[in-house]
């Protein structure tokens, strides 16, 4: 079995991962009646007794003394760090996961990755090193982080390259929350596009959510249990919005969303940490969804969204789950998959979902949904036995999909529009290590990472000729 | 005459766990002894306190699979695996080949050795190693690849035959296939012959056939298990003179794979039908035979929907050329509609269990039509005989066929996505 380690940078990424440990807990106490620390705890918790006097790691097979998350916590400020050691979840993180400052990054791509990239780099690599040693068998970095702000984006980077530097094997997973249009950092745009540049270059693949969709879902939720149909209520603990029954107990602002994205977390190494009838591990994520190194950009989408309370209504039909995981509403990213050419797709279905249901339903979407050209059968499919808390069953589905261009656009629209102008530049140039090249650099990355989708959304519906095969030498 | 099987990957290892179960199933219920002792020998190896220990070797490079199994079996209370005969590694390999081959295969080399060596000497006298892989993985693609080019260093005389599951056509793994065509072309090199079963096909059997509504990997597994049980389980050969035969893999690849560039089998078996229905039905050997050998002929895979209007060439046509036309079927350059989609065979193997085996008409399988016309039908068709009944069925007969019925889903595989 293998283990995971979070890294979790800035306001958001620390807000976000916060959920996720407590959902985390919450799944794993659900599932493991009998509190022996198994296999599936350990690829996210350690197990340690700190009466042990060599730092207590237990192995296997024994109970669970203490539980010590994967984890690696850093922000350039306190409040968010400090809150999360005073709350509920103290006892699951020690001080030596945390890295802290105290004025933080300003909003400033520069200061997060230049300065204080530079002046912490030593002590990141340490923590991440310990991190990594106190794991059996590393398979994965799960980096959370948000795309406009300066910590989260700047210094978030910054670790996803010493990551790549420090441990060049283990996959690395990026969660990037990417801002609204109607964001309130003003310079979130050129956060974005400096950011967007390292993930292109530095990470095995990048899950990103808009705030927007996040915002769209929890209404949509809320809407269904407060003013819906009479009777039908929704079971608490089920929707995707929910932190019921884990260990924080008022629900605060901006919880919801986060609970979806620690809902996504969850899901995506559901297969890797439960058994089902087929496995699907997270280096088979990368293997088959990116068909071109820098074309890994997988739209994630989360059905259903809530179960109803009173047991006795129908439930909805599972191919109503499938269907809806291809649906705009359902999309964790503001963008219509369905209008957009599919590079390859993969169902990651947790619960009691059989493997003839899976196949009437991709037999069923297929004729709707474009794929390109040279792969027309590209699904991943996985099955894990085990459903979700508050779910029979669940999908999680990661579409590599063209949509993802006009996300992007929209970034380079907006980047334009304030490069232009030269407005607020000046506060990057500042800092030492920024020129005006890193700007040019980053948007003619993303200029050319538009273009290579641009190119593979013309060809839809298309042959593709072939490229010219490699002749012998007589 | 017994066979240490080698499961790989998640797939081999879950098909392999319903072998065990089916053919110790099969030997358990009070058959005659005869039957019972030479199956039991085969697949199991019997300890002092008269425990069933599977002869066989799980591999795979993450736990989760092998201990599922390991536990299911032990659970069934009949018969277990044995404590060392497994290897697993933390990590799977990824869905690709080229890490289970180049990778992992290597890495671990000397440790599967020495477990397959240890199932090796407990026999008596081996009859032959069965590897049983998925094709579109990692782990039982590459490392089955490479193990399979182990066993054939370590074993030069002995029989090798490997048990493929192909992958639904709409996709299961989206690499699946590079690493179904790259291990097809080491297998071919190594193997002495190729069970092949595609999961379409299977699905198929359990939808339309046994009419199960919800249909789950176990029940795919399950019947793919069967065919395979009603291929390897004891039977009378025409080489075992009265006795049930000792040697069924040399015997099924000296039958079957009379060629060395065509080595690709396919099954097919009769009857299939729900449990339930088993009782209220009358068993008779002439409709299910017949209804096989139109199978056959026009390469249908199941007993339903079978195209009667294909039919055998006529004898002008069948001597044009050897492979009688290549791709796409008998296609004699002009011959009849029918003889374009007619499945030619190289070699047939036919098995038929149950009663009255013996009074069984199956000349309608030597009719030199059915195959090329450089082997005459006596060598061409073979036939093995059980008195007793297997997996409930009062007759039953499978068909192991060395035919062109594999060419369509190979072709798929090869085309798409187009090699760079």
């Amino acid at each position: 079995m293998t283990q995971s380690v979070v890294v979790q940078v800035g306001q958001c990424g620390n807000q976000v991962g916060c959920r996720f440990w407590d959902l985390a807990l919450r799944e794993h106490a659900h599932v493991n009646k009998t509190g022996v620390y198994d296999d599936a705890l350990s690829s996210f918790f350690r197990n340690v007794d700190s009466r042990k006097s060599d730092g207590g790691a237990c192995g296997f097979g024994g109970r669970i003394q203490h539980l010590k998350a994967r984890a690696v916590l850093v922000d350039m400020e306190e409040g968010v760090v400090n809150e999360i050691l005073q709350g509920p979840l103290s006892e699951v993180f020690d001080s030596t996961q945390l890295l802290t400052d105290v004025s933080g990054s300003g909003n400033n791509w520069a200061v997060g990755h230049m300065s204080y990239g530079s002046v912490y780099r030593e002590q990141i690599v340490d923590k991440l090193r310990k991190a990594a040693e106190h794991c059996d068998c590393l398979q994965c970095f799960f980096l959370i982080h948000s795309m406009g702000g300066g910590t989260g984006s700047g210094l978030g980077t910054r670790v996803l390259s010493l990551l790549e530097e420090e441990f060049p094997e283990v996959c690395r997973i990026v969660t990037s929350v990417y801002p609204s249009p109607e964001d309130d950092v003003i310079t979130s745009p050129y956060n974005s596009v400096l950011a967007m540049k390292e993930l292109s270059e530095h990470a095995d693949c990048v899950i990103p959510v808009e705030n927007q969709s996040l915002v769209d879902i929890v209404n949509k939720i809320k809407h269904m249990s407060d003013g819906g149909k009479p009777g039908l209520t929704i079971r608490k603990d089920s929707s995707i919005i929910s932190g019921q029954g884990g260990l924080r107990g008022a629900e605060k602002p901006f919880d919801a969303m986060n609970n979806i994205v620690a809902n996504l977390l969850l899901n995506i190494t559901s297969s890797a940490r439960f058994e089902g009838s087929l496995n699907m591990d997270l280096n088979e994520i990368a293997m088959n969804l990116v068909p071109f190194p820098r074309l890994h950009y997988l739209v994630p989408s989360l059905t259903p969204l809530y179960t109803l309370a009173d047991v006795s209504v129908p439930t909805r039909r599972l191919d109503q789950m499938f269907s809806d995981a291809f649906s705009k509403d359902h999309q964790l990213l503001r963008a219509n998959p369905k209008h957009s050419l599919y590079l390859a797709c993969a169902l990651m279905v947790r619960g009691n979902v059989q493997v003839s249901d899976l196949r009437r339903n991709i037999e069923r979407l297929r004729p709707s949904l474009p794929f390109v050209s040279w792969n027309q059968e590209g699904w991943k499919t996985g099955l894990c036995s085990v459903p979700p808390v508050g779910h029979s069953h669940s999908l999680l589905a990661l579409a590599n999909n063209t949509c993802v261009k006009s996300t992007f656009l929209d970034l380079k629209e907006r980047f334009t529009k304030l490069y232009r102008k030269k407005a607020h530049l000046h506060h990057y140039l500042h800092v030492e290590g920024m020129e005006q090249s890193c700007f040019s650099e980053a948007i003619t990355s993303l200029s050319s990472l538009i273009e290579e989708y641009h190119h593979l959304d013309a060809t839809k519906g298309k042959l593709i000729p072939d490229a010219p095969r490699l002749s012998i030498a007589r | 005459m017994s066979v240490v099987t080698v499961q790989l990957g998640q797939c081999g290892n879950q098909v392999g766990h319903e072998l065990f179960d089916v053919v110790c199933g099969d030997a358990h219920d009070g058959q005659r002894r005869s039957y019972c002792s030479v199956s039991r020998e085969r697949f199991f190896h019997q300890t002092e306190r008269g425990d069933l220990v599977a002869r066989a070797v799980l591999i795979d490079m993450e736990p989760k699979v092998i201990k599922h199994s390991m536990n299911k079996a032990a659970n069934s209370g009949r018969w277990t695996y044995g404590d060392d005969a497994h290897f697993s590694q933390k990590q799977g390999s990824g869905n690709n080949w080229a890490n289970g081959f180049c990778v992992h295969g290597p890495r671990h080399e000397a440790a599967l050795e020495e477990l397959v060596r240890r199932q090796v000497e407990r026999c008596d006298r081996l009859s032959g190693l069965m590897a049983m892989m998925s094709v579109a993985g990692g782990t039982g693609s590459g490392v089955g690849t490479y193990v399979t080019q182990c066993l054939r260093d370590t074993f030069p005389k002995s029989f090798i035959v490997n048990q493929l599951t192909w992958p639904y056509g709409t996709g299961e793994v989206i690499v699946q296939n590079y690493n179904s065509v790259l291990t097809l072309a080491h297998l071919y090199g190594l193997s002495d012959a190729i069970l092949v079963h595609e999961n379409d096909t299977v699905h198929g059997i359990c939808a339309r056939l046994l009419n199960l509504k919800h249909i789950s990997f176990g029940d795919v597994n399950r019947v793919i298990a069967h065919q395979l049980g009603a291929v390897l389980q004891p039977a009378l050969t025409t080489d075992s003179h009265g006795l049930y035969s000792r040697n069924p893999l040399g015997e099924l690849a000296s039958a079957l794979v009379c060629h060395p560039e065509y080595k690709l089998l396919s099954m097919s078996t009769v009857p299939q039908m729900p449990s339930a229905s088993i009782a209220y039905s009358t068993f008779s050997w002439p409709g299910p035979l017949r209804h096989l050998r139109q199978m056959l002929v026009s390469n249908s895979k199941m007993e339903e929907g079978i195209d009667w209007q294909v039919r055998l060439p006529a004898a002008s046509e069948r001597s044009r050329s050897l492979t009688g036309g290549g791709r796409g079927g008998g296609r004699g350059g002009g011959g009849a509609a029918a003889a374009a989609i007619f499945n030619r065979s190289l070699a047939n193997l036919l098995i038929l269990r149950g009663k009255d085996v013996y009074s069984a008409e199956t000349g309608g399988f030597e009719d030199p039509a059915l195959f090329t016309s450089w082997l005459s039908p006596r060598d061409a068709f073979s036939l093995w005989k059980s008195p007793v009944p297997f997996n409930k069925y009062e007759k039953s007969a499978t068909l192991v066929s060395n035919s062109q019925a594999l060419l369509r889903p190979l072709d798929d595989m090869s085309l798409h996505p187009p090699v760079r």
